[in-house]
C-alpha cells in the first residue's frame, strides 16, 4: 500500500461512519465481501492481497459509485497529489512510442509475466487514432482529443494526471489509475500524452 | 448469363456508378465501423449455424454419458444411480435450467458443475483435490468434469431457465452474486460491472452484455458449455467466470466456490424464462 492509499482508507472510513448515505444493501455487500475474501487462492503475480479495497475502492463500493460530499472533493485532491511527473518535467513525449503502448492490452493478470512494461489498454476501451477502427466503446471516443482542446500546458498537465490518475478528477471513474497503479511509469505516460495532444498524431488530423 | 437493359448506356452505367460511389462516401466513418461490426457479428453467427449442424459439444455429451454410466471410484457406484442434479436421482431432462439450486444434502445453493463434482467426492468417494487440480480443459485434455457437465446439460436443450428464485437460499445466493458483481478493486480498480453493468459496449470489437438486463444476463448463460474456437476446447461456465476473474486482473477464484455460484445464480435467474439452446459454440 501507497502512502496515498493508506491515507485514502483512513480518511475514508470516518466520513462512511458519519455519513448519512443510505446503504440500500449493505447486508448482502458484507456477506459478497466476506464470501469473495473465503473463496480466491493466489495465482501468478495475482496475489490475494489485490482482494482488498483501498479507500478510493472502498467509498464507491458503499455508493454505488455516486459518492457525494466534502469528502469527494478531499479524496480527489489526494490522488492528484500522488501523481508523479517525468525527471524532466516534459510532459509530452513522442506519439509514436504512445501508439504502440495504447494498442497493447497486456499486463497484471496472473497468465501475464510479471513486471513491466504492461500495456495501455486505451483501445480496449476508447476510439483514439482514426485508422484503428477495432476500438472499445466503455469509453468516450478521444478522436481530435488535443484538435479540440488545443495543447497548452495546462491540457498537457491536464492529460498526463487522467492517465496517471483518473480518480484525481473523478472519484469513481471506470478508468484505470495506470500511474498510481505502477502499470505506466510517467515517461510512458508522457507518450501517451503525445498521441493525444501533439498536432502531428493521426488522432488530431 | 447478363444482359444489359437497353437503356444502360455506358454514360448511365457511370451515372450509376457515380450515384454508389456518393452513397459509399456518404456513409460516415463511423457508421461504415458499426456496418463492420455488424457484419462480423452476422458472419460469426453464421458460422456458428453451419457448425451446429455437427455441433462439437455432442463429442463430449457421449463422452459425458459413459461416465455418467459408468461404475466408477473408490466407491465403484454410477453417479445414474446416486446423483440428483435437481430432479432426483439419475433425472436429467429439464435438471441444467432449474439450476443453480439449493441442496439439503450439502446444505449448499449449488450451480450443475458444483453439483457433479460434489456426487463425485460424496458418492463416487473420488478426491476433491485430484478433481480440482486441472479443472478446466486445455489443448488434448478435458476433464471429465466438463464432459459430464455437458452431457446433463444437452438435456435441457431449447427448455426455459427457471432457477428457483422462490427459494429463500437461492434468492440470498442472487443478492450476494449481486454484490459481487458491484465489487470494485484490484490493479485497475475493475468489479464485473465496470465492462458489464451498462448496454452497448465493446472492449475492442468484442460486444459486452450487460448483466443487469435478462438479456444481457442470458448472453452470459447461453451457449455454455461451449466448444471454444479459440484453442478448440470444451468449456463451462465455471471456466468462463474463473477467465472473467482473470481479466478483471483478480487471484483465482477456487474452483466451485460459493463466488462462482453466486454468479452464476445472479445471471441465471435474470435470464429465466428465456430459452436454454444447449451446449454450443463459443468465439
Amino acid at each position: 500500500m501507497t502512502k496515498t492509499t493508506i491515507l485514502a482508507a483512513l480518511l475514508a472510513t470516518p466520513a462512511l461512519l458519519g455519513s448519512s448515505i443510505v446503504l440500500a444493501d449493505a447486508t448482502h455487500r458484507t456477506k459478497a465481501i466476506e464470501t469473495i475474501k473465503r473463496d480466491f487462492q493466489p495465482r501468478g503475480q495475482a496475489d490475494l492481497d489485490r482482494l482488498a479495497e483501498d479507500g478510493v475502492q472502498a467509498i464507491c463500493n458503499r455508493t454505488g459509485n455516486n459518492p457525494s460530499g466534502d469528502i469527494v472533493k478531499t479524496l480527489e485532491a489526494d490522488q492528484l497529489a500522488g501523481v508523479k511527473y517525468p525527471a524532466d518535467n516534459k510532459l509530452m513525449g513522442d506519439w509514436k512510442a504512445g501508439e504502440k503502448l495504447a494498442q497493447s492490452g497486456r499486463g497484471f493478470t496472473w497468465s501475464d509475466k510479471p513486471g513491466l512494461p504492461v500495456g495501455g489498454n486505451c483501445y480496449n476501451c476508447h476510439q483514439i487514432s482514426p485508422k484503428e477502427t477495432a476500438y472499445g466503446t466503455v469509453g468516450p471516443s478521444l478522436l481530435h482529443y488535443g484538435k479540440l482542446r488545443g495543447n497548452t500546458p495546462e491540457m498537457q498537465k491536464y492529460t498526463f494526471n487522467k492517465i496517471f490518475n483518473s480518480k484525481a478528477y473523478n472519484l469513481c471513474s471506470d478508468m484505470p489509475r495506470f500511474g498510481h497503479a505502477g502499470a505506466l511509469k510517467p515517461e510512458q505516460i508522457k507518450d501517451l500524452v503525445a498521441l493525444l495532444l501533439d498536432p502531428e498524431s493521426p488522432v488530431n488530423k | 448469363m447478363e444482359r444489359s437493359p437497353p437503356q444502360q448506356t455506358l454514360a448511365g452505367r457511370l451515372a450509376i456508378l457515380g450515384t454508389l460511389g456518393a452513397l459509399a462516401f456518404s456513409v460516415s466513418a463511423v457508421a461504415q465501423q458499426e456496418l463492420d461490426h455488424a457484419k462480423a457479428d452476422a458472419e460469426f453467427a453464421k458460422f456458428r449455424a453451419e457448425m451446429e449442424d455437427s455441433n462439437p459439444a455432442e463429442l463430449f455429451e457421449l463422452k459425458g454419458e459413459e461416465l455418467w454410466k459408468a461404475k466408477r471410484g473408490p466407491k465403484n457406484v454410477s453417479l445414474a444411480e446416486s446423483c440428483d442434479v435437481g430432479l432426483g436421482v439419475g433425472k436429467l431432462e429439464g435438471a441444467y435450467v432449474i439450476n443453480p439450486r439449493y441442496y439439503p444434502d450439502a446444505d449448499k445453493v449449488m450451480d450443475v458443475e458444483r453439483r457433479i463434482v460434489w456426487c463425485m467426492t460424496e458418492k463416487q468417494g473420488f478426491k476433491f483435490g485430484d478433481i480440482a487440480k486441472k479443472p478446466f480443459a486445455s489443448g488434448n485434455y478435458t476433464p471429465e468434469v466438463t464432459s459430464l457437465v455437458t452431457f446433463v446439460a444437452g438435456h435441457s436443450r431449447n427448455m426455459k431457465f427457471a432457477a428457483p428464485i422462490k427459494d429463500p437460499k437461492v434468492r440470498e445466493v442472487y443478492e450476494i452474486g449481486k454484490e459481487i458483481t458491484a465489487y470494485r478493486a484490484g490493479p485497475y480498480d475493475f468489479s464485473c460491472n465496470t465492462c458489464h453493468g451498462s448496454d452497448g459496449k465493446r472492449i475492442r470489437m468484442q460486444n459486452l452484455p450487460n448483466l443487469s438486463t435478462p438479456e444481457g444476463s442470458l448472453k452470459g448463460v447461453m451457449g455454455w458449455p461451449g466448444y471454444r474456437m479459440t484453442g478448440g476446447v470444451m468449456l463451462t461456465s465455471q471456466w468462463r467466470m474463473n477467465d472473467c476473474f482473470r481479466q478483471q486482473r483478480f487471484p483465482e477464484p477456487k474452483y466451485v466456490s460459493d463466488t462462482v455460484t453466486a454468479l452464476l445464480t445472479y445471471m441465471t435467474v435474470n435470464a429465466n424464462g428465456y430459452t436454454y439452446k444447449g451446449p454450443g459454440i463459443k468465439r
